[in-house]
């Protein structure tokens, strides 16, 4: 469809655009941004006076929950409500039931994205056979149907040897091994940060070397096999310190961080608040301002929600024994930009955390508004504010920390390949 | 703007009344002396003939108690009891969850048998403010030790136990010597020491077992045994759960006993007047000697006896009849 979007505030943090600009789309494209192109008669215009134009926010942690999991939520489900909330790209870490180890896994979700045509969906898969850690998965087959890159998704291969020959292998096939560390002799059976609200709490600390250790192996083995390597959802200052320090040193490394990470620390489990355990734990106030500068500062180049549906019984326990995890879609937004505005950050790099950012890491082409890039776009009525709540959250899983807050921010449009995928 | 949702204290109701009773953090100072006033008032009625008030008359109050107890839910029964509730003993030792029954349902389940109260021991931490949080609106939860979390009637009652003995807690400072990691108890009795304005509390033991946290606590920390004891009023000694008298925290219960297991000799650091106080059940041998256990200095015996009336206070304020009510009935 050809499309014509004019009067927005055009923002793409790619190319560091931030004025009025109309954008026209064709083919799935976009071909043209400030002057029509000759010839360009449009099949819709939308009049965006007042909104903000964006790339389609990419995000890098989607659990679909399908297939397997479909009673916490399934890919409809999430592809509407990603879509509802500006986000045109969607990543599958491959904890899926079963595992994203073979070919059939992968196809059985590309199909089904295909069909529903709203958000695209890539698909992480498997470093290791059923994420056991014990032997590779078939990584060039994974590839082949179309896998971005590899992870064991929160399953951190405790044995190094096995961690150095999966980096070797997913590097001879040219894949990013994303690694999400916790050294499980530290944190197994364990809730909290050491801090005084888990000791009051009784919850037994996980502390920030569980982290620290697996960045410093997995850092050490990048550098060895010189693997393309990926640290997913960095809790601790230290952690952050570490990967500054190696991207300085031009190890082709990167990093991530969760958005709840960036708002809420130990403090938030007052009172057992299940909606708030999450993997890694929420920590001090001085590891939230370091994640926070990390990610101004470039040394973490990503955002994520670390989507993580769960159906309500899944939270409806003592806190020791409810699944960890957020839902996060509806919130990503919203958190960006409340993190711009509470900091200070340019519109630029707080979007680019959640576009071009994440597009980088899983090698995609996307995360750009510019003439050739895919017509992934999202208008935003900024003005609009909206209360987190399980009315307003789209996601099947209502487990957001953050009910009661007030975000700023509502996507009004999201156009997916230059089709228009989701209007407020 | 952001707006965080405001943390509501579930144990208490809109007058500042006890509502339930979870943990000590979240209560004042006026209501902890409060209910160690009220048990006062029910410590002597062990010695009338008739050793029951009749308070709570035609109020059922379930001892649910998912993990082993012998003291704790015998002084609970026996508190119930002499406030002339109707008593219901459930243990559910093999857990239901394993039966594939969440807490949720088990709750529903005896709520259905319409009690007024449950006394709640659980192995995980939170366990009782779940329960309180999902309680039918006229039902009262009583913490009896949820996982690490809290005891606050085991550390109530050793606060009445050290106010009889030690009078103001405004001079006294108390050494918790032990396992405080793992120890619910050792929680709730810094978070009373502190309110109730100890000058100071001291935690004692290997660093293995004393949690990074204690110094933001405002507790003084030693591993050093005779240090630790160094003229204090209070010691107060935890147990040593035998699980972890050898692996990774500890290499045998034996090394424990002769590093910081309270002896005779150990304890003529602390003041001479200093009395030596335990949530039981002993090790004798592993965390005390039984020459301290059975001396004068041991108060140990009189701790489970104030526990019934510390239990009975509890009890009888959450269900609103102070022993001020007695003669009105």
């Amino acid at each position: 469809m050809r499309i014509e979007i004019t009067g927005a505030r055009l923002i793409d943090p790619a190319t560091g655009t931030d004025a009025e600009n109309d954008l026209f789309l064709a083919d799935g494209r976009v071909v043209a941004i400030g002057r029509r192109p000759d010839g360009f008669t449009a099949e819709r215009r939308i009049d965006a006076r007042g909104q903000w134009a964006i790339p389609g926010l990419v995000e890098l942690s989607a659990r679909l929950r399908e297939p397997g999991l479909e009673f916490k939520a399934d890919i409809t489900s999430e592809s509407r409500a990603a879509v509802g909330a500006g986000i045109t790209t969607l990543c599958v870490p491959p904890d899926t039931d079963p595992v994203i180890d073979t070919p059939a896994v992968v196809d059985l979700i590309v199909r089904r994205a295909r069909e529903l045509s709203l958000a695209r969906i890539e698909v992480i898969g498997a470093l290791t056979a059923g994420l056991g850690g014990e032997r590779l998965a078939e990584m060039h087959a994974l590839k082949m149907a179309g896998c971005v890159a590899m992870s064991n998704a929160d399953h951190t291969i405790a044995n190094a040897e096995m961690m150095r020959r999966a980096m070797e292998y997913a590097a001879t096939f040219g894949l990013t091994v994303m690694t999400w560390c916790e050294d499980g002799s530290l944190a197994r059976g364990r809730h909290a940060h050491g801090g005084s609200a888990g000791f009051a709490l009784g919850l037994d600390p996980i502390p920030p070397t569980a982290e620290t250790i697996m960045v410093s192996r997995d850092l050490l083995l990048a550098e060895q096999t010189g693997a393309h390597v990926h640290f997913c959802r960095l809790s601790t200052a230290r952690a952050v310190a570490m990967i500054g320090e190696a991207r300085t040193r031009g190890l082709p490394v990167s990093a991530d961080v969760a958005a709840h990470q960036l708002f809420l620390t130990d403090a938030a489990l007052n009172d057992f608040d299940t909606a708030c355990h999450v993997r890694p734990p929420l920590r001090s106030g001085s590891d939230r301002s370091a994640l926070r500068d990390a990610l101004r500062d470039g040394v973490l180049t990503a955002m994520t929600s670390d989507h993580q549906p769960h159906e309500a019984d899944a939270k409806m326990n003592p806190f020791t024994e409810t699944e960890s995890g957020v839902s996060g879609l509806d919130t990503l937004l919203g958190l960006t930009l409340r993190w711009a505005e509470e900091d200070d950050v340019p519109l630029t790099t707080a979007l680019a955390a959640v576009t071009s950012g994440p597009a980088a890491v899983a090698g995609l082409d996307r995360g750009s508004v510019a003439p050739g890039c895919r017509a992934d776009v999202c208008l935003v009525d900024p003005e609009v504010r909206w209360t987190v709540s399980p009315d307003t959250i789209r996601s099947r899983g209502k487990n957001t920390p953050f009910t009661g807050y007030e975000l700023q921010g509502r996507v009004t449009t999201t156009i997916v390949g230059g089709n228009v995928v989701h209007e407020a | 703007m952001t707006v965080a949702p405001e943390s509501t204290n579930l144990q208490l109701d809109q007058n500042g009344r006890l509502r339930h009773f979870l943990d000590i953090n979240g209560l004042t100072r006026e209501l902890l002396t409060g209910i160690l006033d009220t048990a006062e008032g029910f410590a002597g009625l062990h010695e009338r003939a008739v050793k029951k008030a009749p308070l709570l008359r035609g109020k059922t109050i379930i001892n649910l108690f998912f993990e082993p107890s012998t003291r704790t839910r015998t002084t609970f029964e026996l508190a119930a009891m002499r406030l002339s509730a109707d008593v219901l003993n459930i243990d559910v030792q093999v857990s239901s969850t394993t039966k594939g029954e969440s807490l949720l349902d088990t709750l529903r389940n005896l709520e259905a048998m319409h009690c007024d109260m449950f006394v709640v021991r659980h192995g995980s931490s939170g366990a009782a403010h779940f329960i309180a949080r999902h309680v039918a609106p006229g039902v009262s939860v009583i913490n009896g030790g949820d996982g690490r979390h809290a005891h606050p009637t085991q550390a109530l009652l050793d606060m009445f136990t050290i106010r009889r003995y030690k009078g103001a807690f405004e001079n006294l400072s108390v050494a918790i010597v032990g396992d405080i990691s793992h120890s619910r108890v050792a929680r709730s009795q810094i978070a009373a020491l502190k309110l109730l304005g100890a000058r100071e509390v001291r935690a004692v033991g290997p660093a293995t077992l004393l949690p990074g946290a204690l110094p933001q606590m405002g507790v003084n920390v030693y591993t050093d045994l005779d240090d630790g004891l160094r003229d204090v009023d209070v010691v107060i000694m935890l147990r040593l759960q035998r699980e972890r008298m050898s692996g990774p925290v500890l290499p045998s219960s034996n090394e424990y006993f002769q590093v910081w297991g309270l002896t005779e000799e150990r304890l003529a650091r602390a003041h001479p007047e200093a009395i030596v106080m335990h949530p039981g059940p002993l090790n004798r041998g592993v965390e005390i000697s039984s020459e301290v256990a059975d001396s004068k200095r041991s108060v140990i015996l009189e701790q489970v006896s104030f526990g019934i009336a510390v239990r009975m206070a509890v009890m009888s304020m959450v269900l609103g009849r102070g022993p001020e009510a007695q003669d009105a009935d």
